[in-house]
């Protein structure tokens, strides 16, 4: 077995030999894991229930179907991601080649978490696959029957040298954390995300965290709350409430409070049926250390529904807990379970304001038919995403970063932002060795009339109006040919 | 107890007011910095002049043309980069808006290093207004004539609520990092890039850091070497060498060096005549410590070109260094002065490897008229920037990012880079209350059927095939 070490540097070998840059590769490894997933669909799934309690339903579309839309879109455009970038020139530059050339990181480190781990892994491993890296890849140990998988599958499928796996717990993380890398790719809690960033630090390695938060709900009084409350429901007991943009509170006007309560206690009887323990499409928290932890967040609550629990399968019902103080244990901390605490204020500013006076959130969402209110809302609060009159949803559009700010997170991806995420944008400048007449402007000796020149060269003008490119082409001709400088003298 | 801790919440309180989220706050502090480079353009130049002897014309084309530049590209484009970017959407959304919306982070600190002084903390302070955030900068304390015109100066132009100045060395830069800040772009050594960091980690504060390496510089054998030669001195000599970018070293066969000798000897004369000492047009070493630090760097190789210094001017001559070995000192070290040294290398695969066995440097430059040779040295390396047949120029362009990679930093800045860097960008998704029929497929109970549904009105359609609706 080869120590954490070894696989770290024989990665970093591997892409120091050149071989996952080619465009070539890096559609025929995207292609492969595609087919990784699309024939261990079965395998996949199992593991996730063994993990989660998570139905094959929800198995395929939160984690499987995400996973091959996310291939299928690299493998479209990364041609065209790939090829340098032109941007504008000035007249000094004007006959030369400027470009942006996208090259890959290096050797990324990417570190899942346990409750999506499938999808967790595979979609920053898909960014930096088509970005050209080499990854090391750190499924979440919790969520233990997936990271068996990943460790038996990848290797099957890509290459072993450039992606390995790496599995184990704190420990292990902690010692790999030691190794350089050159970006790191981490979801998980602020408190571990710090951990990571001053590891990081000591190598000067950029870092993406996808961390979590109190993702606030507030739903005005001027709203459809059928519709508002189902789309809650959905979005909160997802997973078990295990989601990291899942809606963690609700704040609404006391008068709604009750018929919050009613149309969530109805919508899950439709989502579950009567007896929500048999529902082949409830999960369960994930282990015993998260189970007792929402327990515990449970005491001194007011409970307007559910509230059952069952340590021996892990099973906590659906629960929504009325009138709750801000100052209680359960909104000190992200809940991460299937726990809706409803805490009531009285306006739209007050909710802004208590918005505020917290960590800033991955998600924020809002229910409102008043839609100067919601851009109100949405202007004067921040968070990492938004999604208005639904939860959730603005993770699904790929052309939408996903990412937090502040204490929920740096960094984002999805898309063609993984790719820029896990890509170093190079500024290229082609000259020629020669037109040196043009550099004698910039030489020494200097001279006011030379100064004067270079004002006019380099300097911007505030003005609406642009100067065409042909107007600068031939500003530029007339120069070269207007100006004589004394030239350097030729060595004999 | 911290001494900063009232001013950063005061300016939290300003940035809490939403004022600097305005657009016409944002402008009307980017005119009033344009203001304070037109109006303190003399100051400016004497303070440049009394800390490094830098030249005026270095001064007027790095610290005020490329400064107003930045400000001028805001004040044209800002509107523009405010916008909200709409996104393409799902089968399912769209009937929905949904965008990207550019946001400020909060309160920004810019700590500026100083070689030069001005340019690296107003280039990312336009950035840093034109995003909408609350700034405080720390200006280098060893550009002390700069530092002490910063601060009395530029607060008279800025919105005192919302932009501070904070002077001091590393003892107060230190308690200023231990503050929480929302966004922190530093300037300066890598060494100290990792102790910003690691502070920045407490409180998860995203940041950009620009540090810097060894520029190496590859010469290929041409024929004609009086242009590369030129070209070097000028980027070699610009601020005495005290230019993050600047080509550091050179690489090259035997033959180029003793080719390129007697050219480089003749560039210099050209530029700062036969006592580069006497010209007006070449500056000195910004304090004794870094004068006594490259001076040490004189061992290394022989002295071809130049060696000559003055301890009290803090002058160190024009200085070219052949047949340096990699082990010695002065290929250990960024030189950040005017020595070049060259490194003799049989051919341009041994260069590449050479520099691909070193940490990843800010920019790299390969002078050759084959673009077949400068295209491979591209492809098989890796830094922040690359030059072909010119130092230092890429950055002069606006529309290209500036930073480096590895060691020599993350994050990168310059026009509409800089706006990006210094805002948060927010994803949205704006649904309307209806279409809940096409909503019900998401929900439980689940089904094979809802399965197929929900495959095909989540994923993005590839273009060519047509959409339902």
């Amino acid at each position: 077995m080869d120590t954490r070490q070894q696989v770290v540097a024989r990665a970093g070998a591997a892409f120091r030999s050149g071989r996952s840059r080619p465009l070539e590769f890096r559609l025929r490894q995207l292609r492969a894991l595609e087919r990784m997933v699309k024939e261990k669909e079965p395998e996949i799934a199992a593991a996730l229930h063994a993990d989660l309690h998570k139905s094959e339903c929800n198995a395929y579309s939160f984690e499987i179907m995400g996973v091959l839309g996310e291939i299928a879109l690299m493998v479209d455009k990364l041609p065209t991601w790939v090829a340098p970038t032109s941007v504008p020139k000035n007249i000094m530059t004007l006959t030369d080649e400027v470009y942006i050339h996208h090259e890959p990181l290096g050797v990324v480190l990417v570190i899942g978490a346990w409750n999506y781990p499938f999808v967790l892994i595979m979609q920053p491993l898909i960014g930096a696959i088509a970005a050209g890296n080499a990854v090391v890849i750190k499924p979440s140990e919790i969520s233990e029957n997936t990271a068996k998988l990943v460790a038996e599958l990848i290797p099957q499928y890509i290459d072993k040298d450039l992606y390995p796996v790496i599995n184990g717990g704190v420990t292990e993380t902690t010692e790999l954390l030691k190794e350089r890398f050159d970006h790191i790719f981490y979801t998980g809690s602020s408190q571990v995300g710090k951990i990571v960033m001053e590891a990081a630090a000591k190598h000067l390695t950029p870092v993406t965290l996808e961390l979590g938060g109190k993702s606030p709900c507030y739903i005005d009084k001027d709203c459809n709350l059928d519709i508002a409350c189902r789309r809650v429901a959905w979005g909160k007991y997802l997973n078990c409430g295990q989601t990291c943009i899942a809606p963690d509170y609700i704040l609404c006007d006391q008068s709604i409070q009750n018929k919050v309560v009613e149309n969530i206690k109805k919508t899950l009887k439709e989502f579950h049926g009567e007896d929500v323990k048999k529902s082949p499409d409830y999960e369960r928290i994930v282990n015993k250390h998260h189970f007792k932890r929402l327990v515990t967040l449970l005491e001194g609550q007011k409970i307007a529904y559910g509230g059952e629990t069952d340590e021996a399968t892990c099973f906590i019902a659906p629960t929504i807990l009325t009138d709750v103080s801000p100052e209680s244990k359960v909104m000190k901390e992200e809940i991460f379970g299937p726990l809706l605490p409803i805490v009531t204020i009285k306006s739209a500013d007050e909710a802004i304001q208590f918005i505020n006076q917290r960590e800033k959130p991955l998600a924020l969402y809002l229910f409102s038919n008043d839609k100067k209110l919601i851009k109100r809302m949405i202007s004067e609060t921040s968070s990492g995403g938004v999604t208005a009159n639904d939860v959730i949803m603005h993770y699904t559009l790929p052309d939408l970063p996903f990412g937090g700010v502040g204490n929920s997170g740096m960094g984002n991806y999805h898309g063609r932002h993984s790719f820029e995420t896990f890509s170093h944008r190079r500024s290229c400048l082609i000259k020629s060795l020669t037109m040196e007449s043009v550099n004698k402007i910039r030489y020494p000796p200097n001279s006011p009339r030379k100064l004067d020149w270079a004002k006019f060269l380099f300097l911007k003008r505030f003005n609406k109006g642009r100067l065409g490119l042909i107007a600068l082409a031939l500003l530029g001709a007339i120069l070269a040919a207007v100006i004589k400088w004394p030239t350097l003298e030729e060595k004999k | 107890m911290n001494p900063y801790v009232g001013l950063v919440s005061s300016l939290r309180t300003a940035w809490l007011t939403g004022k600097t989220r305005a657009a016409e706050h944002r402008v009307s502090q980017l005119e009033a910095l344009g203001r304070f480079l037109d109006d303190k353009r003399q100051p400016i130049l004497d303070a440049m002049a009394s800390d490094m002897r830098k030249p005026a014309l270095e001064v007027e084309l790095s610290e005020i043309i490329l400064v107003k530049n930045e400000v001028n590209y805001a004040l044209n484009n800002l509107s523009c980069w405010m916008k909200d970017e709409f996104v393409e959407k799902n089968l399912v959304t769209q009937l929905d808006t949904a965008f990207i919306c550019k946001e400020p982070y909060g309160v920004v600190l810019i700590i500026g290093p100083w070689n030069y002084p001005l340019n690296l903390i107003l280039v990312p302070l336009v950035g840093a207004i034109a995003a909408g955030n609350c700034v405080i900068i720390k200006p280098s304390e060893i550009s002390s004539s700069t530092e002490k015109l910063v601060a009395e100066t530029l607060p008279r132009y800025l919105d005192k609520d919302c932009f501070a100045v904070v002077t001091g060395g590393p003892a107060e830069t230190t308690q200023l990092l231990e503050n929480k800040f929302d966004y922190i772009f530093f300037t300066g050594i890598p060494r100290v890039g990792k102790i910003v960091m690691a502070a920045a980690a407490k409180h998860l504060t995203p940041l950009t850091l620009e540090l810097g390496g060894k520029n190496p510089c590859y010469v290929a054998d041409e024929s004609d070497l009086q242009n590369v030669a030129n070209r070097l001195v000028w980027g070699r000599c610009f601020n005495a060498g005290q230019t993050c970018i600047a080509p550091d070293y050179v690489l090259c066969s035997t033959e180029t060096q003793e080719k390129l000798l007697p050219a480089l000897r003749h560039a210099i004369t050209q530029f700062f005549g036969p006592e580069p000492r006497e010209s007006p047009d070449f500056a000195r070493i910004i304090s004794d410590k870094q004068f006594q630090r490259i001076r040490a760097l004189l061992g290394s190789g022989r002295v071809a070109i130049g060696g000559q210094t003055d301890e009290k001017e803090r002058y160190i001559a024009p200085t070219v260094l052949a047949d340096v070995q990699p082990s010695e000192p002065a290929m250990q070290e960024e030189i950040f002065g005017p020595v070049l040294p060259i490194v003799t290398v049989p051919n341009v695969d041994e260069a590449i490897a050479f520099i691909n066995s070193r940490e990843r440097p800010l920019a790299m430059y390969v002078f050759a008229s084959d673009s077949k040779l400068v295209r491979r040295v591209l492809e098989q390396t890796s830094s922040g920037s690359f030059g072909a047949n010119d130092p230092m120029m890429q950055t002069t362009l606006i529309s290209l990012p500036f930073g480096g990679i590895g060691n020599s930093g993350l994050g990168s800045y310059h026009g509409k880079f800089s706006f990006d860097t210094f805002s948060h960008h927010r994803a949205c998704l704006l649904r309307s209350m209806g279409l809940e029929p096409m909503n019900s497929l998401r929900y439980p109970p689940y089904s094979e059927r809802k399965m197929g549904l929900v495959t095909s009105t989540f994923e993005i359609k590839r273009k060519g095939t047509c959409t339902l609706l």
